[in-house]
């Protein structure tokens, strides 16, 4: 065991730096891309059916078939990494999308009135109602994003990304399980790292409540 | 008599036809609390709002303060008129000093003056700054809520305050004591109100001139007195509405003995 781990420490953390850069890259697209389109459609609403189910289309792409249809386009083929960024980010869209406009639309309506008729211009009214009445939901939401994204990206090793895939593809190809595990532990590690940390961040912006923490208001 | 709010001939129409207000002339005069009734759906939300132009009228014209509040700016009009309503009003992801002076935050004023402006404003309403300035909404009674909504409402100083059903929601007592804080502070201030309101003790207590409204038309705007003398069939029947439990009690009351 420690011979392996002295074999392939190296590499293992190196995968999971490119596995968590991937990721990460995709969550920043994703986010700079649905949290925008969430808010704007709050004020389309008819728009939120077709773009949302847009969305939900893309999430329903199998990934492996994805990663295939990305890879033949043209600037994108050239680095298998765009190719995986670009999935990833389509995947990302709909969670982030989703709650971005749910939690937006939720916020009760007198609250929206009072902030009109205490003058706040429209950017006002964003910024200092409704983005934090709904900064907990839109996170919440980029939680469940980057959790299923890091999963996903272990795939993105099947058209040359990188990342731990890389360890559990070579781990299936040589019929070796110790390689199958030291990819997908790190990933399920990551995984639950990513989640418990953006779960504390979404209870920073938890809206203060009874069942929130009591403390934090004294 | 100087009228710091005016309507005139105020129209205003759902996109169906129906005239939620219907004609209304109507002055109020400086300094003066009017205290509008009516029954749900009469008109007396919408004649309210549209002074604030939260609904624009679909003919006639609003004055205050002498000009139409159609050439006024939107944003700077609403930071100009206080505003204060029942329940829910409170951001809940604010403290109570934090929402007291959100409209001067608006304003991009300095934060210093925002906290002492904010603490003195929670001292006029009745709330010990000390205990009560860093309360987040849920850690407050309904009552103090409705303190931190007027609190809000006086912040920029405002020459005119709308109050819709403030105190609809509280119990009795409670309701009996911001009544009183709030008639202690507009003899104090100076406010032009317009106050509406279910309650009919509380237009009496706190109103110079009542007005009823009855399906968007304008039905009596009368001194209390008057109002409580008048022999109009609407205005009785409102009073009688209020009476009922005491007659009821009194007329058992008077078959047992």
């Amino acid at each position: 065991m420690s011979g392996f781990l002295t074999e392939y420490g190296g590499e293992i953390a190196e995968l999971t730096v490119e596995h968590l850069w991937l990721t990460g890259a995709a969550m920043f697209f994703a986010t700079a891309i649905a949290v925008p389109v969430g808010v704007w459609l709050t004020r389309r609403p008819g728009w939120a059916k077709p773009v949302i189910g847009a969305a939900n289309v893309l999430q329903t792409i199998p990934s492996l078939a994805m990663f295939g249809f990305l890879l033949p386009l043209p600037w994108l083929g050239e680095r298998a990494a765009r190719v995986a960024i670009i999935a990833l980010t389509a995947y990302a869209l709909l969670p982030i999308l989703r709650n971005t406009y749910a939690g937006i639309r939720g916020i009760d309506h007198a609250l929206i009135e009072v902030a009109r008729a205490l003058g706040l211009t429209g950017a006002q009214r964003f910024f200092k109602v409704e983005l934090p009445l709904a900064a907990s939901f839109i996170l919440a939401g980029l939680r469940t994003a980057t959790v299923a994204c890091v999963g996903i990206a272990t795939i993105a090793a099947a058209v040359g990304a990188g990342g731990l895939g890389e360890l559990i593809f070579r781990g299936v190809a040589s019929v070796d399980n110790r390689l199958v595990l030291a990819g997908a532990i790190p990933a399920a590690l990551l995984a639950l790292a990513c989640d418990s940390a953006l779960g504390l961040l979404e209870r920073c912006f938890r809206v203060p409540g009874p069942g929130a923490s009591a403390d934090a208001a004294r | 008599m100087n009228a710091a709010i005016e309507f005139r001939n105020v129209c205003v129409a759902t996109t169906g036809g129906r005239l939620l207000l219907d004609r209304i002339w109507l002055e109020v005069e400086e300094g003066t609390t009017t205290a509008v009734l009516g029954r749900s759906g009469s008109g007396k939300t919408t004649l309210l709002r549209t002074v604030n132009r939260m609904v624009e009228p679909t003919s006639g014209e609003v004055l205050v303060d002498g000009r139409s509040v159609c050439d006024a700016d939107l944003i700077r009009l609403r930071r100009s008129v206080g505003y204060v309503i029942q329940e829910t009003g409170l951001f809940p992801h604010m403290t109570a000093e934090r929402d007291a002076t959100l409209v001067l935050e608006a304003q991009a004023r300095p934060r210093a003056e925002r906290l002492r402006r904010s603490h003195e404003l929670l001292e006029a309403v009745g709330l010990d700054p000390k205990q009560f300035a860093r309360r987040y909404p849920y850690q407050l009674s309904g009552g103090q809520r409705q303190r931190v909504g007027l609190a809000r409402a006086l912040a920029a100083e405002p020459s005119v305050l709308l109050m819709d059903e403030p105190f609809g929601a509280l119990d009795p007592l409670t309701r009996s004591e911001m009544q009183d804080m709030l008639r202690a502070l507009l003899a104090r201030l100076k406010k032009t109100v317009l106050l509406v309101t279910h309650d009919l003790d509380e237009a009496l207590y706190l109103g110079d001139r009542i007005v009823l409204l009855s399906e968007g038309k304008l039905v009596a705007n009368l001194e209390p007195e008057e109002f409580l003398r008048s022999r109009d069939p609407q205005i009785e029947a409102y009073i009688r509405a209020f009476h009922r439990g005491e007659q009821s009690a009194a007329s058992v009351g008077e078959k047992r003995a």
